[in-house]
């Protein structure tokens, strides 16, 4: 049972609701919440540290607190969070190795949960229809936000052998999705007019954020070790999707899809719709898409995500702040 | 007795007052006369006494058709809207029965019936419900082996059952085939998915000469490639679900492939680029199958149930079982080929 918790990334929408999550559970006396920029609204009893997690002063805020388990959600998605690809590389790598190298060193650190992303499995058509935490990919992430979440779980696995007696829970999460949270993802679904690609028709799985924060708390409280997927029941295809939206799509030949993407992205104006994102690893994502096996997290864990995937892509449909210009549009 | 219910038939239907071309040239043969005779005097001079029916009728009728065209419109609308709102449902492998059993097999279904007029046997081998794995030959140089194989057993198998293929990834990367097959409950051939729906109880269909089998050129025609690396009964054995070897004859001759072309088919990226004698020469009507009559036939299934527990394990047994089914299909399509009168029977 955690005493002390270190929430990295806790100025972001989904670290934020987790630490204030842990603050009122049974048992634990500190969470303490790191981020190299300041939180957008006061988290409720949850003390802030401004550090950047690439800087030694990580290692003295846990020592000196006495920090018996580490959430790492600091590992940023996409580049305009960091301001660059280049920076949001070095944070999510050289920053993981830093917290890790502190938590190696204090010796009060008994579990780690890493929040991760099923985009680690990559997309193709060679890999199985659904993936299993073992499942070997046959498309392994060559770019991006996937790239480093597997080398950040690759140190993990790291740290996990220099310190057998902690407790390592990593987390792949299916695309987190819901009326809050800003993804690459939700920029897409958000464009006036939505891109597909044409003669492909990607199997989608999503997460709503709710359950997302859900698990991970469940995941710090109980210390349950292990890699688990974690996807909301049921799949919907890119088409689908996309029809639930009530936006006009336009299925455009793979070669064009990203230019054609990225010109309406920057063409709308829609806040979130900037946020779109066509990396070549999403796109490689929305052509074949992909499910996870989640029999695991549900044996294990005895859980399962409140909404299905359907309905947390429907709960992000009908998030009521709606974007300006889209009714006009559609 | 019954010719006493033929008659009544008459009167209702004003078009028929006198017997049609057809019952005519029947009752000039043998048992006709005695019908007519165990019948009441001709039924024409009977028709005049109820006029009321025709036109009570004729209306009737008309109203019933613009109610069923209405129906089906209806019905239609119905697909078309649930469609565009997404409101449908797809398992895991992208397999969507709605559309697959109303639109797609619908495309495909007159290929079946007319074009390649497929004679279905063996069915009865194949269970109602529970997992089990149809291995079959494949050839034709496109894989519509592979798609009758799964109208026949949705449409002629009594539990209506749906095929879920095992294709190459070369399927899945091309645009548009891949879409639809993944619509049509097909995908990836790898042990975990072949497991998976075997667990789920499905019906996995697999064609494990793969492209040398479907690109083999007309001279070997009918004649077993290689099979892989026998995945698919190791895969079977696990699972526990019977064998059942399958034999195609007919798909061998809808596009006689008479040499290929290596340097294209690199060039496209292809397994092979066929050349026919219409192919590529008359364009996409060189791409129009011939039309040959095809035979399909469910063999006797093989057992895994007393398999020894380890049996998946044991690479001997493994072999052993692919060459059993092996040489159980060579033998069928022998015999479907001595049976058949010709090609385009």
């Amino acid at each position: 049972m955690p005493g002390v918790i270190l929430v990295t990334g806790a100025a972001r929408y989904l670290g934020g609701i987790l630490a204030e999550s842990l603050v009122a559970a049974p048992g634990v006396e500190r969470v303490i919440g790191v981020d190299v920029v300041g939180p957008e609204q006061p988290l409720a009893g949850v003390e802030f540290v401004r550090a950047d997690i690439r800087s030694p002063v990580i290692g003295r805020v846990m020592d000196e607190a006495g920090v018996d388990s580490v959430v790492h959600m600091g590992v940023i998605s996409t580049p305009n969070q960091a301001g660059g690809r280049s920076t949001m590389k070095d944070i999510n790598v050289i920053g993981t190795m830093q917290l890790l190298a502190a938590c190696q060193r204090t010796p009060s650190v008994a579990s780690v949960v890493l929040k991760s992303t099923a985009g680690i499995y990559g997309s193709g058509p060679k890999n199985p229809a659904l993936y299993r935490e073992d499942t070997e990919p046959a498309h392994a992430p060559g770019s991006g936000w996937p790239k480093d979440c597997a080398e950040v779980e690759g140190y993990v696995r790291g740290f996990a052998r220099r310190r057998p007696d902690a407790t390592i829970t990593t987390l792949r999460f299916a695309n987190i999705i819901g009326p809050r949270i800003r993804t690459g993802l939700t920029g897409y679904f958000s464009l006036p007019v939505i891109p597909t690609v044409l003669g492909f028709d990607a199997r989608l799985q999503f997460i709503h954020e709710d359950d997302a924060v859900d698990l991970t708390r469940r995941a710090v409280l109980a210390g349950i070790p292990g890699t688990f997927n974690a996807a909301g029941a049921g799949v919907i295809t890119l088409a689908q999707a996309v029809r639930r939206t009530g936006h006009p799509w336009i299925a455009v030949p793979s070669m064009m899809f990203a230019s054609v993407g990225r010109s309406i992205s920057r063409a709308s104006d829609i806040s979130r719709a900037h946020d779109a994102d066509f990396s070549a690893e999403q796109v490689r994502y929305l052509t074949y898409g992909r499910v996870l096996d989640t029999h695991k997290v549900e044996r294990e864990f005895g859980w399962r995500p409140a909404l299905t995937t359907a309905e947390a892509f429907d709960a992000f449909v009908h998030r009521g702040d709606r974007p300006e210009g889209v009714t006009a549009v559609a | 007795m019954p010719d006493a219910t033929v008659i009544p038939m008459n009167p209702e239907d004003p078009k028929r007052l006198s017997p049609s071309k057809a019952a005519r040239r029947v009752g000039n043969t043998g048992p006709q006369p005695r019908r007519l005779r165990a019948a009441p005097p001709p039924p024409q001079e009977e028709l005049p006494p109820p006029p009321p029916p025709p036109p009570l009728d004729e209306p009737g009728q008309a109203a019933d058709a613009v109610a069923q065209l209405g129906a089906w419109v209806e019905e239609a609308v119905a697909f078309i809207q649930r469609r565009l709102r997404g409101d449908y449902a797809v398992d895991e492998f992208g397999f969507d029965p709605e559309l697959n059993d109303q639109v797609l097999m619908g495309l495909v279904r007159p290929l079946y019936r007319s074009w390649f007029r497929v004679e279905t046997s063996g069915l009865e081998h194949v269970p109602a419900e529970g997992g089990a794995l149809v291995v079959a030959n494949h050839s034709g140089t496109l894989a519509f082996d592979a798609v009758m194989t799964q109208v026949a057993l949705l449409d002629d198998h009594p539990a209506h059952r749906h095929l879920r293929m095992l294709g190459a990834n070369l399927v899945f990367a091309t645009p548009f085939i891949g879409q639809v097959a993944r619509a049509s409950g097909h995908t990836l051939a790898c042990q975990p998915d072949a497991q998976r729906l075997l667990d789920r109880g499905e019906i996995v269909g697999v064609w494990p000469e793969g492209f040398k089998g479907i690109g083999k050129p007309f001279s070997e025609r009918y004649k077993l490639q290689r099979f892989g690396r026998g995945g698919f009964v190791e895969t079977a054995v696990r699972a526990r679900v019977p064998i059942i070897p399958t034999a195609i004859v007919g798909a061998e001759e809808i596009y006689p492939m008479i040499a290929e072309s290596k340097v294209l088919a690199r060039i496209l990226g292809l397994p092979y680029f066929p050349i026919t004698p219409t192919f590529p020469w008359l364009g996409p009507i060189g791409m129009i199958p011939l039309p040959s009559k095809w035979y399909i036939h469910f063999g006797e299934p093989i057992s895994t149930q007393d398999l020894p527990a380890n049996a998946a394990d044991d690479p001997m047994i493994v072999f052993n079982l692919t060459d059993q089914v092996r040489e159980q299909i060579q033998q069928m399509i022998y015999r479907l080929l001595m049976q058949r009168p010709s090609v385009f029977g």
